[in-house]
């Protein structure tokens, strides 16, 4: 039944079985988390100390992010190689090595087996078979990659260097963010959403949606239809970024046309909203997702990673790390932490998007033998420029249906 | 307005979970602070919270969203809220838990946390919500 999920009109539709389904989803964690892809992990200066580390997931598997003695940044599967027990629990800290509660086999941060309590057993009885290696029971390891400060890992020995895998134009959209200065962390919000993992994605990748149930966004000027925009793809479609330019708030025919503009609606403290231009080029929101599990968000001033944590095909955790620089002012500090009220839980924007794929969610669970439909834009995968097109939804289910052979 | 901080907390919790918006910012300073914040956060000392005004027109921002702005399925809160104490610092703390109830399902635990409150002629100068849980289930929709 799986295998034939997929309508014959192609990627313009999408079958409600991929938000549902246990045996795709079980197959999502195999060919794409734990395949040919590069997940983020953390932010380099999240562990900036030797010994320093953080308990994260690549896809639904516990990982943690060390940086080891030498300085270099390892990611290990959070299992003992014994039998299985997560090894660290501690959501962050700083340790020599890590051991295991339950029989205290102890690791070194790379991950190799350094200790094994009665190896040899005691007064000639019990311990291990003499042919007992430890260099064969280290704990499963990640590849690593860093750009910028911005830490990847991958289950794949295959997987390309990180910049072919994102490609030129996401490099170079990436690199806005990270331009090699050092990032600070400002905070971390998290949130469970009850929808497929995928939803969130599409959501970032639908600009349409963007002008009209965001009443926020449409009145302030953040983010409208009348305003230039574009969306661009990587050559596998896997990757996309929206990105826009701030517009006044006017009342011109397109936000009349607008429900959702609210005429005349001024924010009681403008504060809130008053940004800084501090990136080239006329844009000021560029939001780029990252196949498979990585948005980066440019809104105004307010920057964050936002990591999506599957957790089961109906729901999945979003992670957000919000950052600045480490030069900046504290009034830039002030101004991001500020506009921080746009996104998370309880964002001015974002509460909108949590409680809309709820509803789609709740939608698509009622019949798993029907499908959406994205024909916004024509049923391409080309870039464009303007925000009416589901576009990027269509190149990401390209890819998606060739990762996963549905 | 003559409240103990029992009472001015009691009227934080009342307001909000009958929806009276407007009289709810009525209890805090026009230079007020409200934050509502993970407890991660604060314990690593990282400024960032998921509700940041820092001033009564913020929190009449924030009321103009839950009324015009956000898009949300419709719920009810309940805050039940533990007795003041006062602490050295001249602070008031106390313990609080929000049930929340969406329609057509059952209530559920939404919140737990710890209020910290700076209180001056009897309203809020600042108030922190420093929330337990790292993981916020959904939305925050309204104020905590």
């Amino acid at each position: 039944m799986v295998a034939e999920a997929w309508p014959q009109e192609g990627i313009s539709r999408i079958p409600y079985l991929v938000y549902t389904d246990p045996e795709i989803y079980a197959l999502e964690q195999e060919r794409i988390f734990r395949g040919g892809s590069w997940s983020y992990v953390a932010l380099a200066c999240e562990v900036p100390n030797a010994g320093d580390f953080l308990r994260t997931s690549v896809g639904e598997t516990p990982v943690v992010v060390a940086r080891d003695k030498g300085g270099d940044i390892r990611v290990i599967v959070n299992r003992c190689a014994h039998r299985g027990a997560q090894l660290c629990r501690d959501p962050h800290g700083n340790t020599s090595t890590f051991e295991c509660p339950y029989h205290q086999w102890t690791y070194a941060l790379d991950g190799r087996l350094l200790g094994v309590p009665f190896k040899k057993g005691l007064d000639g009885e019990g311990g291990m078979p003499a042919d007992f290696e430890n260099a064969e029971h280290g704990l499963e390891t990640l590849r690593v990659a860093e750009r910028h400060g911005v830490v990847f890992a991958s289950f794949s020995a295959e997987v390309e260097p990180i910049e072919d895998y994102l490609g030129d134009v996401m490099t170079e959209y990436f690199d806005r963010v990270f331009d090699g200065r050092e990032l600070r962390v400002l905070g971390y919000l998290r949130q469970r959403l009850p929808c497929n993992w995928k939803l969130m994605f599409e959501n970032i990748k639908d600009p349409y949606h963007a002008t009209l149930l965001h009443v926020f966004l449409v009145t302030f000027g953040l983010f409208r239809a009348d305003q230039p925009s574009a969306t661009r793809m990587d050559k596998t479609g896997r990757h996309s970024v929206l990105v826009s330019s701030r517009g006044e708030q006017t009342d011109s025919t397109v936000t009349r046309s607008l429900r959702s503009y609210r005429e005349g609606f001024e924010l009681q403290d403008p504060n809130l909203l008053t940004p800084v231009r501090e990136f080239p080029g006329p844009a000021t929101v560029v939001m780029q997702t990252l196949w498979p599990n990585l948005i980066v968000q440019q809104q105004s001033n307010t920057l964050a990673m936002r990591q999506m944590v599957p957790r089961g095909p109906l729901a999945h955790d979003l992670h957000w790390t919000f950052f600045g620089y480490a030069d900046d002012t504290e009034e830039m500090t002030a101004i991001r932490l500020r506009q921080a009220n746009l996104m998370g839980p309880a964002g001015f924007v974002s509460i909108d998007d949590g409680e809309v794929m709820r509803l789609s969610q709740d939608g698509v669970a009622v019949d798993v033998t029907r499908s959406g439909m994205a024909e916004m834009g024509g049923r391409g995968t080309d870039d464009e420029d303007h925000m009416l097109t589901e576009a990027a939804i269509r190149a990401f289910y390209s890819h998606y249906r060739e990762v996963m052979g549905l | 307005m003559t409240a103990t901080p029992d009472e001015l907390f009691a009227a934080h919790g009342d307001l909000l979970d009958e929806d009276l918006l407007d009289d709810w910012i009525e209890l805090f300073t026009d230079d007020c602070t409200y934050l509502v914040i993970p407890r991660e956060n604060v314990q690593r000392g990282l400024p960032l919270a998921a509700i940041r005004c820092e001033s009564k027109g913020y929190l009449k921002d924030r009321v103009v969203a839950v009324r015009e702005i956000s898009m949300y399925a419709p719920r009810s809160q309940r805050h039940v809220i533990g007795a003041a104490r006062h602490q050295p610092d001249g602070t008031v703390t106390a313990s609080y838990a929000v049930f929340q109830t969406l329609v057509d399902e059952p209530t559920k635990v939404f919140s737990t946390g710890r209020y910290l409150a700076r209180i001056t002629d009897c309203r809020f100068a600042e108030l922190h919500c420093i929330y337990d849980s790292t993981l916020v289930d959904n939305s925050i929709v309204k104020p905590i």
